[in-house]
């Protein structure tokens, strides 16, 4: 047994797991934050992202001690006020979602995405960004609509900050 | 997957030591390959030694025209670096196209050009380039390094640290990817080098990443695409599997070195 000490969501956190234990499942089962999903065991399909770090990453090809110091948003950090990040509203907005089972990977590979490439984001460009991430429902349409939609108004919040 | 152990290295001595003393150790670098077979119980190594936390396996640096890539360097900062799209964005193109946003954000060099998967992007890259694999005890040139499928001259406990090469005149990579995977069902990568130019072929060849000598004397007379039209493509030492034959994989070098050439200017 090992030691894994983290910051999920803001809050330090730390318990004892097998080193061969999956980041997800330190989160899922030690932790009790089941917003995180497990969808395939090939690394492929992604409802699995979370952000370690500030970066999108697949949890479930990620043990526990190798993140083990790291700072950790899971879907459930992303509306710690109560109320949707602009992410999550767009998704709801244009009907982003059917069955749900993909969407807390969807929406942290859509902040990353809005995080890295914000304001620049283009059907295509958000298409290719979503290779990592597989829906067997919405046919992805408005899953691109929802992103593009909280990239531009995520850009404009920015543009009247400044 | 089965039980393991788990050590974090903070240098490069550590991680030999640490290997030294395991009794199937294997380093661990981003874990996109390694974790994910680990998971499939293909892999059950008793120790695993991550190579992340080492300052001397990170880092960029771009000297005139010599590329430094630590082997740590994770696929997504070499397509975003500057310093290298300035002397040589075929590689960074090679890299923004490896996987996706999340492999590329764990993935490194070093695991890669490590495990030498048939279908790897990046081995096509330090073999067409004419790279130095640089390891702890070593340099390596990419001619002698690649030595067949998940096959390298790397020793037992041998680490990889870098890759260094010239920067070519001109260089591009086209890859025809797994519609499913993303890996390379077919992918070329052309350099004109002060060497020379090479060819190096990823995703068809069944003994890995080779070079096709025919290519690269058409293209050294005359560097366009049109120059490949009149080069065979012998299939017979190509990979044949449910994605595609050798025949098939044989055009796709083609078609492939062409766009490659083409994008290269
Ligand atoms: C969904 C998915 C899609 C992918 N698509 C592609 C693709 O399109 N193209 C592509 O090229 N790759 C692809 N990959 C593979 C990816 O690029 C991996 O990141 C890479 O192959 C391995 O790098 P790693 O850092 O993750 O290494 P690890 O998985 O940590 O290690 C791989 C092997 O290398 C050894 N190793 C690692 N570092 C060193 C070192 N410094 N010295 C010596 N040995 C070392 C390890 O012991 C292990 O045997 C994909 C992976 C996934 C999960
Ligand atoms: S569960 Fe992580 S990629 Fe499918
Ligand atoms: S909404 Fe059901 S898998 Fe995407």
């Amino acid at each position: 047994m090992t030691t894994v000490t983290l910051t999920v969501n803001g809050r330090a956190v730390s318990g004892e797991c097998e080193d061969r234990m999956l980041l997800v499942d330190f989160i899922r089962v030690k932790l009790g934050l089941t917003g995180t999903h497990v969808g395939c065991d090939t690394t492929q399909c992604g409802s699995c992202v979370i952000h370690m770090d500030g970066l999108s990453v697949k949890s479930c090809s990620i043990l526990a001690v190798q993140a083990s110091g790291s700072a950790i948003t899971t879907i459930e950090g992303l509306s710690a006020q109560g109320e949707m990040h602009p992410v999550q509203a767009a998704f709801k907005e244009h009907h982003g979602l059917q069955c749900g089972f993909c969407t807390p990977g969807m929406v942290m590979t859509a902040v990353d995405m809005i995080n890295r490439r914000g304001g620049s984001l283009t059907e295509e460009v958000v298409r290719t960004e979503l290779e990592g991430n597989i829906c067997r429902c919405t046919g992805y349409h408005n899953i691109v609509k929802a992103v593009l939609s909280a990239d531009a108004e995520m850009a404009a919040g920015r543009q009247a900050a400044e | 997957m089965y039980a393991t152990s788990y050590h974090r290295a903070s240098s490069v001595d550590e991680a030999v030591s640490l290997r030294g003393t395991a009794e199937d150790g294997k380093y661990l670098a981003g874990g996109m390959t390694l974790i994910s077979t680990m998971k499939q119980r293909l892999a059950a190594p008793s120790d695993l030694i991550d190579l992340r936390h080492i300052s001397q396996l990170a880092g960029i640096s771009v000297e005139g025209r010599t590329v430094r890539i630590g082997a740590a360097t994770r696929h997504a900062d070499v397509a975003s670096s500057q310093a290298i799209r300035a002397v040589c964005p075929a590689i960074c193109d090679l890299a923004s196209h490896i996987g996706d946003p999340h492999v590329r954000q764990m993935g490194t060099i070093g695991g890669s050009v490590a495990n030498n998967d048939p279908a790897a992007d990046y081995p096509s890259a330090v073999l067409g380039l004419g790279a130095t694999v640089v390891t702890n005890q070593r340099s390596i040139p990419a001619d002698d390094y690649f030595t067949g499928l998940f096959e390298t001259a790397l020793e037992e406990r041998e680490i990889l640290t870098a890759i260094v090469f010239e920067a070519p005149e001109k260089a591009g990579y086209a890859k025809f990817a797994n519609p499913a995977s993303r890996y390379a069902m077919t992918g070329v990568f052309v350099a004109k080098t002060a060497g020379g130019v090479r060819v190096a072929v990823t995703g068809a060849g069944a003994g890995g990443v080779f070079r096709h000598a025919g290519m690269e004397q058409a293209l050294s007379a005359q560097w366009s695409p049109d120059a490949l039209n009149a080069v065979a493509v012998d299939p017979s030492n190509l990979m044949t599997d449910m994605h595609a034959d050798a025949d098939y994989r044989a055009n796709l070098i083609k078609v492939m070195a062409k766009r490659a050439v083409a994008k290269a200017g």
